[in-house]
């Protein structure tokens, strides 16, 4: 791989007294009309980790309900409600802009070296209207409440009353935000890249960024205009949906995977991307196959787009449309088995330390693993028939999104918390942290699997009183995992109270180029253009270039 | 070493050594990558209508090939010839924008004028005779799903024609009344000679963007008034 270096030597003594993209404007207005990549991603961040906390809550009375086959808390119907709501906020609200839209708006320019991403005012245009779909989406539970499951389903979602309408409308214009996001991404990618950033010279964390923002432009239109039918549907009952009226309710399907499928892999390639950066940094081992690991979130994002007819096994689908379909869903393990065998290949006699993040990535491998293999029991025709809607499939996503997206996410915020803050946190807390969510997660979601296999369907208020062990079982377990986060969440916020900025430049001994510049991030990211002369990933390069320009 | 000290903040700084036109935005080096960026941003932002109108392109083909019948039946209520006039008003506007582009390229600001105002007319007039197709529809029943009520229709399933007709056209014709704002914009700017050969890209992308919208028209066009 090409060798690097860049020249944007600062000091690295006096960095705290220098300005940077926090302290350099003040002021609420300062923040709320900026145009800074640096800042829009560190405001969608909060945000989001509000949607999360929410979504997180929501999750914990779900689980509390559970805990008996009677009722506990709430009743059925708010039951429908709260489990609806957990999976359109975690998922419209948290999951999709999760990663490109916080880390990858504050860390992705700077990767490039370039000062800004291609279109500044239109990423600001995308938090904002990130915002109203979210409030529509508040507005949707206040007026009402809806009980169709996330996933909106017709002939129900059209007939129902409540605030099905606010929602699908909230999706729309979340989509709009998602498309905004992924054109200003690609265009940064294709055309703000520093002189000598050639395209495998890109940290592999920008690779996945490309095949995310690819998905996001050519998948969100279809569930805009999904949305749009569906609204129609319900107030001038259109007949597209409904099969009373000549349409046809399976077409909606049809549409809402088009996109949904794909949008999973919206969630979990950056989760990838970031995982790809945390391995060799943390194994100070080259990455191994980069090229594989490049192509491969590439070739997920392609082969994603034709596997969305597994959602719809049982729904009436030709035998030969499943089976086809069935065939391509196995093809996805074949990249996704590529990257992690390339980690895996990575870590192997590399200096590995234990930090937080890389403990997260760690994690990250073991839940992913679970994740995607007990996808392929899904994707198996047969099988997925005695599967089909049980805890099983709850358990297999839950392993992906949040055992995947969610934890690389993790192991991201921790990577990148010095140089968005410019504070180390207290790395003995962070590693307890992640310990309780690992463990955390796996009580709440293994017994879900066994509690599946034994035919318990999902979004059930009432169970057979046998199922009650594991149901306290994982209950228990998302406890656990919630403690974990806010555990988490204090370690990560605690350091933000002191004056000083105490973090170094580069705290891991990284190669790519955020970690050549002050922590927390100078205004502009660059004093003078970076000029790119050792490869991403070269950390021996790195090193003799920071010795280099310390004594320069 | 020396120059650590210098503030990045503001419109100061280091763009000193080449110079700097006003339109360049400071995360851009040059006008060619500026514009650059912009056209392919623009050329994502279409492929995302394309996908947009898919969406009802393919429920469109679904349910015709359900109703064949009722498909044509239906599409005998349109006008064909105001459907035709719509067209070419549209396929004309779309040479006027070309000229306001290539105008505008050439820093003919007074010819880039009248062809943009040109357009932002054509366009009107297409809005104009859409209004009066939709009015005619109105009055006779002939509307979508459940609001249908024309009492003389011969094969059940004809409100899904118009269900689909009037999705269809109105959200090309959202994007007609956009593409007006858009252009008049675009007349604003000019007046106030923000454009010339250096930089007219809004005027580039713009035309992209109509061109687009007028493409989507010429396949409606068949698929609505010429069925059978």
């Amino acid at each position: 791989m090409a060798e690097v270096s860049t020249q944007t030597q600062q000091a690295t003594a006096s960095h705290h007294e220098e300005l940077n993209y926090l302290n350099e404007n003040r002021g609420v207005k300062s923040w709320l009309l900026t145009v800074d990549h640096k800042r829009i991603g560190v405001m969608y961040f909060w945000t989001i980790m509000t949607m999360f906390f929410v979504g997180g809550v929501l999750a914990l009375v779900l689980r509390t309900e559970l805990l008996t086959p009677k009722r506990l808390l709430v009743d059925a119907q708010v039951y429908n409600q709260l489990f609806t709501l957990h999976g359109a906020i975690m998922t419209f609200l948290v999951l999709v802009p999760l990663i490109p839209a916080t880390l990858g708006n504050f860390a992705m320019p700077i990767m490039l070296g370039a000062k800004d991403v291609a279109f500044p005012r239109l990423n600001l245009a995308s938090y904002y209207i990130y915002v109203v779909g979210a409030l529509m989406a508040v507005a949707a539970i206040l007026g009402g409440g809806l009980d169709t499951g996330w996933t909106f389903y017709t002939p129900y979602s059209s007939t129902t009353s409540g605030g099905v309408g606010i929602m699908t409308m909230a999706a729309f214009v979340l989509g709009f935000s998602s498309i905004l996001t992924g054109v200003n991404f690609i265009a940064t990618i294709h055309k703000l890249r520093a002189p000598g950033m050639s395209w495998y010279n890109m940290p592999l964390f920008i690779w996945g960024m490309y095949a995310t923002s690819l998905i996001q432009v050519l998948a969100t239109p279809v569930i805009g205009i999904t949305m749009v039918l569906l609204l129609m549907e319900r107030i001038f009952q259109v007949g597209i949906f409904d099969a009373n009226l000549g349409g046809d309710p399976v077409l909606f399907q049809h549409f809402f995977w088009f996109y949904s499928h794909p949008v999973v892999y919206i969630m979990i390639l950056p989760g990838m991307a970031i995982i790809s950066e945390v391995i060799p940094t943390f194994s100070q081992k080259t990455i191994f196959g980069y090229k594989p690991i490049a192509w491969s979130s590439v070739g997920i994002a392609v082969v994603g787009f034709l596997v969305w007819g597994h959602h719809l096994f049982v729904s009436g689908q030709s035998e030969f449309a499943a089976a086809v379909f069935s065939f391509i869903t196995f093809l996805v393990a074949i990249p996704s088995g590529i990257k992690i065998w390339n980690w895996m290949a990575t870590m192997y006699r590399g200096s590995i330390s234990l930090k937080a993040p890389m403990l997260y990535a760690i994690s990250f491998l073991l839940l992913f693993g679970i994740g995607g293999l007990t996808g392929l029991f899904l994707g198996a025709l047969a099988v997925d028939v005695h599967l089909h809607d049980t805890y099983f499939i709850v358990a297999h996503f839950h392993y992906v999104m949040m055992g995947g997206t969610l934890i690389a996410f993790f192991a991201g915020v921790h990577y990148w918390w010095p140089k968005i803050y410019g504070r180390m946190y207290n790395e003995y807390w962070a590693s307890i942290a992640c310990l309780l969510v690992f463990l955390g997660f796996n009580g709440t979601f293994l017994p879900q699997f066994i509690l599946g296999a034994r035919g318990m369907p999902r979004r059930y208020y009432n169970y057979l009183d046998q199922f009650q062990p594991l149901h306290v079982a994982s209950t228990i377990g998302s406890y656990i995992l919630a403690l974990g986060l806010v555990i988490m969440a204090v370690v990560l916020i605690a350091p933000l109270f002191r004056k000083r900025y105490d973090a170094p430049n580069n705290p891991w001994g990284a190669a790519s180029l955020e970690w050549t510049v002050s922590s927390p991030a100078p205004t502009h990211n660059f004093h003078h253009d970076p000029v790119i002369t050792h490869g991403p990933y070269d950390f021996k390069a790195a090193r003799a270039a920071e010795k280099a320009g310390a004594h320069a | 070493m020396s120059d650590i000290a210098i503030p990045v903040g503001g419109q100061g700084g280091e763009h000193s050594a080449h110079s700097h036109p006003k339109f360049l935005q400071h995360h851009f080096h040059t006008a060619q990558q500026q514009f650059e960026a912009s056209k392919l941003g623009m050329w994502l932002f279409l492929v995302t209508e394309i996908l947009l109108f898919s969406g009802l392109f393919l429920g469109y083909f679904i349910l015709q090939s359900k109703h064949p019948q009722a498909f044509i039946e239906a599409h005998h209520h349109l006008d064909r010839n105001l459907g035709l006039i719509n067209t070419l008003v549209l396929l004309v506007s779309s040479f006027t924008m070309v000229m306001a582009v290539q105008s505008a390229a050439l820093s003919k600001t007074k010819a880039t004028l009248a062809f943009l105002y040109t357009t932002f007319t054509l366009g009107g007039v297409f809005m104009v005779i859409k209004y009066f197709e939709y009015s005619h529809k109105i009055h006779d029943g002939l509307l979508p799903g459940s609001l249908f009520s024309y009492a003389g229709a011969a094969v059940p399933g004809e409100y899904l024609f118009f269900s689909m007709y009037f999705m269809m056209t109105g959200v090309h014709g959202i994007h007609i009344i956009a593409g007006m704002g858009v252009i008049a914009y675009l007349i604003y700017r000019t007046h106030k000679g923000d454009y010339s050969s250096e930089y007219y890209t809004p005027v580039d992308l713009t035309g992209l963007y109509w061109h687009l919208v007028d493409l989507i028209w010429i396949y409606l066009f068949p698929l609505l008034y010429l069925v059978s």
